[in-house]
């Protein structure tokens, strides 16, 4: 169920894939086929770092369906090093703690689930810096 | 081009009708519009929906409507844009009339919410933001308004209460609505009280979605008089994009589509914000009402919420908005609430807004937003004498 969808987007889920435009710099993310700033279409792939700081947060107390066995969860936009904002939920840490201007990098977790016999989507989430964090760490 | 104007208003309370399905409330304020305006058929039937499809499994809707309604070969179909599907409906029926191939055309906007269960109405919802990038990390559309909140308030140095009044003012109009929903006050303390949604949005931050419709009759201005309704002018209409989701926005607390539709309605009408008599915006959120108002140029940036705080939008101030309830109190039937805007400016023009009456307006803004500032559409009625 809805297996294509997702898998069209591992690049973006997985590895922070978007955008730059060669004319004017702008990177962009999610990736686009024409720049907003300069209208050039002929932009390239550009992957990410995953560094970033949290513009502003939100704690979700009613989650839409498929997203309840996470309540309550925080979710942000982060300003990427590189400059644009991202959507995502903030993890690894407490509600409490999320803060404008906390810095922050991209993990890979579990998104949701479709059920028993469903697909598991995975993708990115946000968590406080670890250096020399090496393992990867399943929710 | 020709002059257009609305010569019929219907509307049925809003609330929860388990007795009545989608085409019934559609049926129900088309008749009432085209009673009101004397008409009893339409050369054009344009729907306003969001969510039919999804919430209860039925999608055709102009021709469905247009059958039932007794208007069996009526040109007639569906319109959609997210939250502002109504004004959009509403905007296509403008151009029907001023391009001058339709004379007598429905605009009706219908939602029914209350088939679908609460968290899937939440998943509905959040198609009004990006699908891909947005609602799939888990943000319901009140999740995407609460970023714009929290950082409103971390920019700007407001705090949850200082919003306090955009939902005391819709509730205190909403008692003298009886189509509204909500027909009772809430105190400040209530507010303050009320439990979180998604911080720094609590229940009272947010309006309520619920089922719902309304309807508009148009005809060339030129032919109004020959019609039972007294004519309102629509002396604008107007409408602007952005991105649909927030972190592609240029500047995420200005909303651009609500700028650029208002600019645009503004120099259509030959008017500026100081002539607006009442304002109709869209108060999903109290942050938006905050946000619309300075996007339409009633307050500097940053200072929307004073409005509230000091009195100024409430029937007696210098820029009443939500006068008969607001999507707050009157409740928000999503895709039928551009229309139900638009039917409060006729009332408040027509002087026929009951205890609610604004004292003589002349100019009157309505101004539908969909998903999180997507798109905007506003429209300005004008008084006939």
């Amino acid at each position: 169920m809805d297996m294509p969808r997702h898998w069209r987007l591992n690049e973006q889920r997985y590895n922070l894939v978007g955008t730059e435009c060669p004319a004017c710099g702008a990177k962009l993310f999610p990736p686009r086929p024409i720049c907003p700033d300069c209208n050039c279409k002929e932009v390239q792939p550009f992957r990410f770092s995953g560094q970033g700081e949290v513009y502003s947060y939100s704690t979700v107390f009613q989650a839409p369906s498929g997203y309840e066995e996470f309540v309550p969860y925080t979710v942000a936009l982060v300003r990427l090093k590189e400059g644009p904002l991202v959507t995502a939920q903030l993890t690894d840490m407490d509600n409490d703690e999320a803060r404008v201007g906390m810095k922050v990098e991209m993990v890979t977790r579990k998104l949701r689930e479709y059920g028993e016999d469903g697909v598991i989507v995975y993708g990115y989430k946000f968590r406080k810096p670890v250096a020399d964090y090496l393992e990867t760490e399943v929710d | 081009m020709r002059d257009v104007s609305i010569i019929g208003i219907g509307q049925t309370k809003v609330g929860e009708h388990w007795e009545k399905s989608l085409r019934d409330l559609a049926i129900e304020s088309l008749w009432a519009a085209m009673a009101d305006a004397g008409v009893e058929e339409a050369d054009v039937l344009y729907v306003g929906n969001m969510l039919g499809g999804q919430f209860v499994g039925q999608e055709h809707l102009g021709t469905l409507i247009a059958d039932f309604a007794g208007l069996r070969g009526t040109e007639a179909f569906r319109i959609e844009a997210a939250c502002c599907s109504g004004a959009a409906a509403l905007r296509q029926g403008y151009l029907a009339v001023a391009s001058g191939l339709h004379d007598i055309v429905a605009v009706t906007g219908v939602e029914k919410i209350t088939d679908a269960l609460g968290c899937i109405t939440a998943v509905g919802l959040a198609m009004a933001a990006d699908g891909d990038y947005e609602a799939s990390q888990g943000l319901s559309l009140v999740a995407v308004h609460a970023l714009l909140m929290r950082r409103y308030m971390h920019e700007y140095g407001a705090t949850n209460a200082d919003f306090a009044m955009f939902a005391v003012n819709a509730h205190r109009n909403a008692v003298g609505n009886p189509y509204a929903m909500f027909r009772r006050p809430i105190s400040k303390d209530a507010f303050e009280k009320a439990r979180m949604v998604a911080d720094p949005i609590n229940l009272l931050d947010s309006a309520p979605v619920a089922d719902g419709a309304a309807t508009l009759v148009l005809c060339p201005a030129e032919r109004a008089r020959e019609f039972n309704g007294q004519p309102i002018r629509v002396a604008a209409s107007a409408v602007a994009t952005d991105s649909i989701a927030l972190h592609d926005r240029r500047d995420l607390l200005f909303l651009e589509s609500a700028y650029l539709s208002a600019q645009r309605a503004y120099q259509q009408a030959r008017v500026s914000p100081d002539d607006i008599d009442v304002f109709e915006l869209h108060d999903a959120f109290t942050v938006m009402s905050a946000l619309s108002l300075e996007a339409c140029g009633f307050a500097k940036r940053g200072e929307g919420f004073k409005l509230a705080q000091n009195g100024d939008i409430s029937l007696e101030g210098p820029i009443p908005i939500c006068t008969m309830g607001g999507l707050k109190a009157r409740g928000n039937p999503v895709g039928a609430t551009g229309v139900y805007q638009v039917v409060e400016v006729v009332e408040q023009l027509r002087g026929q807004a009951g205890p609610n009456q604004v004292k003589g307006p002349r100019l009157g803004m309505a101004q539908n937003i969909g998903g999180s500032g997507g798109t905007a559409i506003t429209h300005i009625l004008e008084a006939m004498d």
